[in-house]
């Protein structure tokens, strides 16, 4: 996504690094609950949940970026987002704040990141203490696993 | 204007489909003014739209048209085929333009001249004899004036009249001679005269038929116009709809109904009944909206059949054959999803019918048939589905024909074809790659077969039969669903996790494990169960999902059968929950990919559950052999446990009923005219007694000749007859009650030879033939029953059929329930249940008054099942509503 546009971003953590979703794409955040695992569909898919009596498909950043898939036991937060008609919901360790950011700290993706890392990002912002690596929300809910960049 | 011509070009479509239809019906009666005058105000408005529109070529077509349509409406032609064919195929062209236009949005070059022309020399040349012939293009009012017989130089216009157009004031008496809809309407259609000058294409004025202020006007004179014909009428008001915003207000209905489920479930829950007025209230109105989002998306089927009269007519044109089409409840109104999908498989199917059914006329005389053949098409609504059958007279399906072809393409050995019956070889037609006609004509057999009508009716979850007699003709019937969007559903457990199956593919539900009657067996790890002495296929749905088996690896549980993809093959489930109706819901593109999943689903609590595709299942099964499925399974004789004799009747003109055989006592035919009746009743003397009869149909009509058919029943020392029409055939079948019925005489409907048949109510009938009135609908309330049985799989099969039978079914799982439900100081009419249960309860003293009715496996009486009233087989349903009938009234009249 454009990050130069884009310039409110979600701060979530996954897997302990701070990452952020651009505002604008985010339909809304919520607590994840009763999700029906899907057999047979690629790991990132954690499953079907019902939301206010929609059918969302929510996949785990974490198996996305390449990491271990969450135990379903730890808490999480999901973050919902449209394609089409589709919603699908993200899940994420936790949900922090909204930061308004601008061109001035950011930075293009490192190219010695980790494939797919790289292939699911579309740069990093430098916040006083921690690097904030932005998100391509719409990869990360792509179907076809384009992961190999 | 894009969105001008949008509207154009849906309205145009209609409006040539309708003049498709008219003309065929004018051509077979020159003489019909009412029709010649629709047709003519139709492409009349068309040719007035596109000069609005500035589509020269549209305007010149279809004022040529126009002009030869004007011969025949003052009589100076008359309508011969020839002449139609010609208009006709001016219709062809405008749609070829048309089809031009929707494309790129302008009209595509092209010279029609060589049609104008030929439109416009049948016109004339054959005008000759009137007295002014030769109209010049130019206008040349003497010329008219004599043609037409009235004033050549319009008024309104304000100029002369060009060849063949027609005056206002002309135009304005079609539209009065057609009957508008109510005077408001009529005098609408002054106020829109302005418009109707927009025939001449310089005048700016707001088109005819759509945009402009009396738009409707036109339209709903037409529709009117069709009502002495007794045609279909839809309604005077209509307004045009985008498609996608009933899709979108469907699926919001959904949702809504969805929330309304939790919402239940919710209150279910917490019992508070604050909420329960406005929750019912909710509910009521969910459930209007729901009806009436639904109507929006019905069509009348006949929408699907306005291409038919003229690809008969062409047929008839081209072949040289007589064919007249017979259309019947065209009104039957179905899912536009559905519609559109049967459309094309329909088509084709007449066309077939058309082109290799009916014979030629001389060969149809040589047979001693009329020869003008007969195809009928007629649709109506049976349970949650619709029947279309298409029926012609002619040379029928040729067996032998067949066998050969099916050898020749390698479809069948000679072996296999000689222990096939005729059906069995007939349905060879719907193999993939077969076609009989000899040779191929324009119409069909362009290498689309029946294979590729059967799958498309197959992809909708519908199904499709023939019945075809050497020289008598060809009846074809499909079955297809009313809606797709909501669907019956069995919620079947794998694991800890639900999944839904739809209903219609299911045939039937088996346990398996250890204790029944079924053990999955397995070779070089192909699983198979033993099935009336057959293997059929079976998958684990575990093992499909890629779960571990449990255990040891032996398989417990059900086995759900289901067919698809033209086979049979058993679905090993760990358990079976439940029936719902369900709203299928698609899955996003992440998941679309898994060929065995279908859809999504919300249940009443909430969650969400995933539908199983019975396709992709059956295609799970492609390594392990085929099975094809066999149409004739009932000569497998072999009496499972589970499975009944049922014999099928016919009750009335296409009637068809099943009787369970063990409660048939004897099977008798009586002279129609040894049938009495006395004292109100019909009787019959019957080995020195009187036999009370009624008639299956449940109105008492015997025949007054020939012998009819009467089946005898008796119970404690009493006989009854109930007379049916003719005894069709004895069939071994599940009989698995897919819904109870409302209407006296029938228990409900089952799924007895891929059909849904209803069962009689024996109990009820012998009532009535006793009485001449029937006791059980007149039964004051309903009896409250309790139903004791350990069995969850049971339990869920009775209730509802027992409820069906119109019993207050309470449940119960065991002993425990059952005393507490006793000491809580309940009442029922009758206990039906676990034979040993019922026992160790009466033992201690709970209910001795109540009859007992033991539903078990082992029918055989034990000396502790001797207090039991009786004990009934489960898969005996007709025979347990009947005794419990009996067991009900006895109770209450003690």
């Amino acid at each position: 996504m454009d990050y130069q546009t884009s310039l409110e971003f979600v701060t979530v953590r996954i897997a302990g690094q701070l990452c952020g979703a651009p505002v604008r794409e985010i339909r809304e955040v919520f607590a994840p609950q009763a999700i029906t695992s899907v057999p047979l569909a690629r790991g990132e898919i954690a499953g079907l949940l019902n939301l206010r009596g929609r059918i969302v498909t929510v996949i785990d950043a974490r198996v996305r970026l390449g990491l271990p898939a969450r135990d379903p036991s730890e808490p999480c937060m999901a973050l919902g987002l449209e394609r089409g008609s589709e919603l699908y919901g993200v899940l994420v360790d936790e949900v922090g704040e909204v930061l308004r950011l601008g061109a001035d700290t950011y930075e293009p993706v490192p190219a010695h990141l980790d494939a797919c890392w790289r292939a699911m990002m579309s740069g990093v912002h430098r916040l006083e203490t921690d690097l904030l690596a932005i998100l391509d929300m719409q990869r990360l809910i792509a179907p076809e696993s384009a992961m190999a960049a | 204007m894009d969105e001008l011509i949008g509207e154009f070009l849906a309205e145009t479509a209609e409006s040539l489909d309708t003049i498709d239809s008219e003309l065929v019906k004018f051509e077979s009666d020159p003489t019909d003014r009412a029709t010649l005058d629709n047709i003519f105000r139709l492409l009349h408005t068309i040719k007035g739209t596109c000069g609005f529109l500035g589509l020269t070529r549209l305007e010149a077509i279809a004022h040529a048209g126009e002009t030869l349509l004007g011969k025949f409406r003052d009589g100076t032609l008359t309508a011969d085929s020839a002449a139609v064919t010609l208009v006709l195929q001016s219709l062809d062209r405008i749609k070829l333009v048309l089809a031009g236009l929707e494309e790129t949005g302008s009209e595509p070059e092209g010279d029609d001249s060589d049609l104008i022309s030929a439109l416009e020399a049948m016109a004339t040349g054959e005008a000759a004899p009137a007295p002014a012939p030769a109209p010049e293009p130019e206008p040349e009012p003497v010329v008219e004036a004599a043609a037409e017989g009235e004033e050549a130089y319009d008024a309104d216009l304000g100029r002369p009249l060009r060849p063949g157009e027609v005056s206002l004031a002309d135009l304005e008496a079609a539209f009065m001679a057609a009957e508008g809809p109510e005077e408001a309407e009529g005098a609408a259609a002054h106020d829109g005269d302005e418009d109707d000058d927009a025939d001449e294409p310089a005048m700016a004025t707001p088109a005819v038929p759509a945009p402009a202020g009396a738009p409707a006007q036109p339209a709903a004179a037409v529709d009117k116009a069709d009502v002495p014909k007794g045609e279909a009428v839809r309604t005077q008001s209509t307004i045009r709809v985008n498609v996608d915003v009933l899709e979108t207000l469907m699926t919001t209905v959904s949702e809504l109904v969805l929330a309304r489920n939790q919402l239940h479930q919710i209150v279910r829950d917490t019992e508070d009944s604050a909420l329960k007025t406005p929750l019912q209230r909710l509910s009521s109105v969910t459930a209007e909206l729901q009806d009436g989002v639904m109507k929006t998306r019905m069509q009348p089927v006949g929408d699907a059949w306005k291409k038919l009269p003229r690809i008969v007519r062409d047929t008839q044109q081209d072949l040289g054959k007589k064919i007249r089409l017979i259309m019947e409840g065209e009104d039957t109104e179905l899912d536009r999803q559905v519609l559109e999908l049967i459309k094309d498989p329909l088509t084709h199917m007449v066309r077939n019918s058309a082109d290799h059914g009916v014979e030629m006329p001389d060969v149809r005389a040589a047979n001693g048939k009329a020869e003008t053949g007969t195809i009928r098409l007629s649709a109506y609504h049976e349970g949650g589905a619709i029947i279309i059958k298409i029926a012609d007279d002619g040379a029928g399906l040729d067996p032998e024909k067949i066998r050969a072809k099916a050898m020749e393409k390698g479809l069948a050995t000679a072996d296999e074809l000689a222990s096939m019956s005729e059906q069995q070889i007939q349905r060879f037609i719907f193999a993939a790659g077969f076609s009989t006609a000899a040779k191929v004509t324009n119409l069909s057999g362009r290498g689309v077969g029946m294979d590729v009508v059967r799958t498309n009716i197959e992809q909708i979850g519908g199904s499709i039969d023939l019945h075809s007699e050497v020289g008598k003709g060809t009846t074809f019937a499909i079955k297809i669903p009313l809606t797709l969007a909501i669907v019956s559903a069995l919620i079947v457990k794998s694991g800890e996790a639900r999944f839904a199956l739809p209903q219609l593919a299911v045939r039937e539900l088996l346990r398996v494990g250890p204790g029944s009657a079924h053990t999955v067996e397995s070779m070089n790890g192909a699983k198979m169960i033993r099935l009336r002495n057959r293997l059929l296929p079976v998958v684990s749905l575990n093992g499909v999902l890629g779960k571990a088996e449990s255990g040891d690896g032996t398989l417990n549980g059900y086995v759900v059968v289901i067919e698809a993809t033209g086979r049979k093959l058993g679905v090993v489930v760990d358990d079976v929950l439940d029936t719902e109706e369900i709203v299928v819901k698609p899955l996003s593109a992440q998941l679309r990919n898994i060929s065995i999943f279908s859809g999504a689903t919300l249940l009443g609590d909430g969650s969400v559950i995933i539908i199983l595709d019975p396709n992709g299942l059956s295609n799970e099964l492609a390594h392990s052999g085929e099975e094809v499925v066999s149409e004739d399974e009932a000569s497998a004789q072999a009496a499972a446990a589970d499975r009944q004799r049922l014999l099928l009747v016919r009750t009335g003109e296409d009637d068809v009923k099943a009787v369970p055989v063990s409660l048939i006592t004897r099977l008798e035919e009586f002279e129609a005219s040894a049938i009495e009746v006395s004292d109100a009743r019909h009787v019959v003397q019957y080995r020195g007694r009187l036999l009370p009869l009624a008639h299956a149909s449940g109105v008492d009509e015997f025949k007054r000749e020939g012998r009819h058919p009467v089946l005898v029943f008796s119970e404690e020392g009493r006989a009854a007859g109930v007379a049916v029409e003719e005894i069709l055939d004895v069939v071994e079948e599940t009989l698995d009650l897919q819904m109870g019925s409302e209407r006296p005489g029938v228990i409900g409907s089952a799924i007895i030879k891929g059909r849904a048949t209803e069962v009689l109510d024996i109990a009820w009938h012998m009532e009535r033939a006793w009485s001449g009135a029937p006791q059980r609908p007149a039964r004051a309330g309903r009896h409250s029953i309790l139903l004791v049985e350990p069995d969850a799989f049971a339990r869920r099969m009775m209730a509802p059929l027992l409820a069906a039978a119109g019993y207050d079914v309470t449940v119960v799982s065991g002993l425990h329930e059952a005393r507490d439900a006793a000491q809580m100081g309940a009442q029922y009419a009758a206990i039906v249940g676990d034979p040993g249960v019922l026992d160790t309860l009466s033992s201690e003293g709970y209910w001795t008054q109540v009859p007992r009715l033991g539903v078990g496996e082992h029918t055989a009486a034990t000396a502790s099942t001797a207090s039991l009233a009786a004990i009934m087989r489960p898969s005996d349903r007709g025979g347990l509503i009947a005794a419990l009938d009996r067991a009900a009234r006895g109770s209450q009249a003690a």
